[in-house]
């Protein structure tokens, strides 16, 4: 095409020899994080002014705590995509984790044993798929899909959507608060922290961008690639897990149903925090700014009198906007 | 993929469906009668039009996740127009598919213009559509319908319920399309290398905004279809359709890659998934459990496909 065949000069030899500013670099690296941020404050400020109760401690408490769960489970789906895979199942794999957890805990088990066997199982089932997926070359989508309408079925026969409720008081980890700070609030920050410096300074968190960067280049490196796509489904598991801890103790009941369209949301959560759906790029820092911002949204769209009916209208459409503001931007860049 | 390996997957699905429906009907006396199968057609419609669309869309190696929710939202306006605007029925059942076909094009547009991979543009249309579905119809139904707009739902022509027909109808004219016309092999050439149907100046752009405002139009017919079978219009219509869709498309031999697949797959596909449930709701089996069966035949279905082309044809 436009570089067929001719000798091209080097392009801009000077770069390699000095580095550029700290802000520059912030930016290469994080622009889309930025961009998620930002918006977070310009929400925050803009409704403050229209509604000053925005920004009382109750209702930040709701936006951070509430919605915790989602920055959880959208770091792993964050590694899912960055692999260049997908997982549709993970609203459903929480629902059905959730009623295990709670019926643990009614049942009289140890509550460490409700919070986290759920998480094993987790992990187990994702590993299943991550085998579909990985070995028998089935794509995502499909072994996702249809483990959502296995998991979402099962629970519903099972359960028969009842609630549980009578749940031991110190079953309730998400209600407590640790060093003054609510406890889901304190798992997103340690667990987004711990997994962005994994995936950014580990042989592992690398071989990741590998695999949904360019899979022939990764196999011709030495990464077993199947074994990566097995392991970031089972890690996957394993964040739906410990979103579920949060998620199932947030209130006195487990509803035994699965939470309508919170796969949509998680992934949405990685896309538009700046991970490429094509795979191969993308933070779990975004991933968690954007969480926060749904979370943000869903909160201010109440606060200045959107109809509850229309939420969804206009969480979809800012959900679109969104996604093509992302695509004229890669186009513009790349 | 020869022609061979086509018949070959066929054949096994009509070997399969034919199995299916000889053990049901020996499970239960109620199972093999035309008044049940006649049923099963009627209540296959909806899906079966939405998957006949979603053939061509994955044959191109696209998806479509929004026409449960284009379903949704066109079923509320049929009655939005029809009821709280004074609109006559049949101009308002016009105007309501209309606007579904458009929700199509713009999931094209998206697609095609602005390059945003299909599994993520109709995912996110998906949630835009159904909150718009909400926001219309603020939570209220519409019913009470005049008589003959159940013909099209409930009633039947020549013997066989009406909308089954129109199944048939296009069911027969996509498999011509697909098979033996230009467009049908532009969808398949899109599917198998789509920068290589571009440098044979195929219209890649065109086909593909074309096929996903069909899929539109589709989701809308089956929404008016679906009103007048229940009598009544609720904007959670639809939802999870796509995965019956889907499901069909896939177990009729469709490759999910693309460039690859038959509408005579997916009506097999089809058939045999809705004796199976049929099946199962005659023993006892509820409703909840059924999802699950369809769950795990697509997985099996795929696991299979991928199996047999690892070891067989390639």
């Amino acid at each position: 095409m436009a570089m067929s065949g001719v000798d091209l000069p080097p392009v801009r030899p000077q770069t390699s020899l000095q580095r550029p500013g700290f802000l520059r670099r912030l930016m290469a690296d994080y622009g889309q994080e930025l961009i998620v941020l930002l918006a977070i404050v310009v929400l925050f400020v803009a409704v403050t002014a229209v509604n000053p109760r925005f920004i009382s401690a109750n209702n930040l408490t709701s936006i951070f705590s509430g919605n915790a769960y989602i920055a959880v489970a959208a770091i792993g789906m964050a590694m899912v995509i960055i692999t260049g895979n997908i997982d549709v199942s993970i609203g459903a794999l929480i629902g059905v984790l959730a009623t295990i957890s709670g019926t643990l805990a009614v049942a009289g088990y140890p509550i460490w044993v409700a919070w986290f066997f759920p998480v094993l199982v987790g992990m187990a089932i994702n590993g299943l798929i991550g085998i579909l997926v990985a070995y028998f070359r089935i794509p995502s989508i499909v072994v996702t899909l249809g483990a959502l309408s296995i998991l979402r079925g099962g629970l519903i026969s099972v359960t028969g959507g009842t609630w549980i409720s009578d749940l031991p008081p110190a079953f309730l980890i998400a209600q407590q608060k640790w060093l003054g700070l609510p406890v889901p609030l304190v798992a997103m920050i340690v667990l987004t922290v711990l997994a962005a410096l994994w995936m950014r300074y580990s042989a592992f968190g690398r071989s990741l961008y590998a695999v949904g960067g360019n899979p022939e280049a990764a196999v011709a490196t030495g990464i077993p690639i199947e074994r990566r796509i097995v392991a970031v489904f089972i890690l996957n598991g394993f964040f739906a897990g410990l979103a579920t801890i949060l998620f199932a103790t947030q209130l006195q009941v487990i509803q035994s149903t699965v939470p309508p369209n919170l796969e949509l949301t998680i992934i949405m959560a990685a896309v538009i925090g700046g991970v490429s759906i094509l795979g191969g790029s993308g933070t779990v820092i975004g991933s968690t700014l954007a969480a926060i911002l749904f979370a943000t949204i869903g909160s201010a769209l109440i606060f200045v009198n959107v109809s509850a009916y229309w939420l969804r209208a206009v969480i979809g459409l800012l959900i679109l906007a969104t996604v093509l503001a992302d695509m004229l931007r890669r186009r513009r860049t790349v | 993929m020869t022609l061979r390996s086509f018949i070959r997957h066929e054949t096994f699905l009509a070997i399969l469906l034919v199995l299916a429906l000889f053990v049901l009907s020996w499970q239960s006396d109620r199972f093999f009668t035309v008044a049940n199968l006649l049923n099963q057609g009627r209540l296959m419609t909806e899906t079966g039009l939405i998957a006949i669309a979603m053939t061509f869309v994955i044959a191109t190696g696209g998806i479509d996740l929004s026409v449960g929710s284009i379903l949704g939202l066109t079923a509320i306006l049929t009655g939005v127009f029809w009821k709280n605007l004074g609109v006559p029925l049949p101009a308002a059942a016009v105007a309501a598919i209309a606007v579904g076909t458009f929700a199509g094009y713009v999931n094209g547009l998206i697609i095609t213009r602005f390059r945003v991979p299909a599994l993520i543009a109709t995912l996110a249309t998906l949630a835009l559509y159904r909150g718009l579905a909400e926001g219309v119809s603020q939570a209220r139904s519409v019913r009470g319908y005049p008589d003959w707009f159940y013909v099209l739902g409930q009633g039947e022509v020549l013997g066989v319920p009406t909308q089954l027909w129109i199944l048939l109808i296009a069911a027969v004219v996509a498999a011509v399309i697909l098979a033996y016309t230009r467009w049908g092999r532009t969808t398949y050439a899109i599917g198998s290398n789509e920068v290589a149907a571009r440098f044979s100046g195929l219209s890649v752009e065109g086909t593909k905004l074309a096929l996903y405002t069909m899929s539109g139009f589709a989701a809308a017919v089956a929404a008016v279809i679906f009103v007048s079978r229940v009598s009544t219009t609720r904007s959670d219509m639809g939802s999870g359709i796509e995965l019956d869709a889907i499901t069909a498309v896939v177990l009729g031999g469709t490759s999910i890659f693309g460039g690859r697949g038959t509408v005579l797959g997916t009506v097999l596909g089809l058939c045999l998934i809705q004796a199976l449930k049929n099946g199962l709701s005659l023993a006892g089996v509820k409703g909840d459990g059924t999802i699950m069966l369809i769950g795990i035949v697509l997985i099996l279905a795929v696991l299979a496909s991928a199996i047999f082309e690892r070891s067989g044809t390639r």
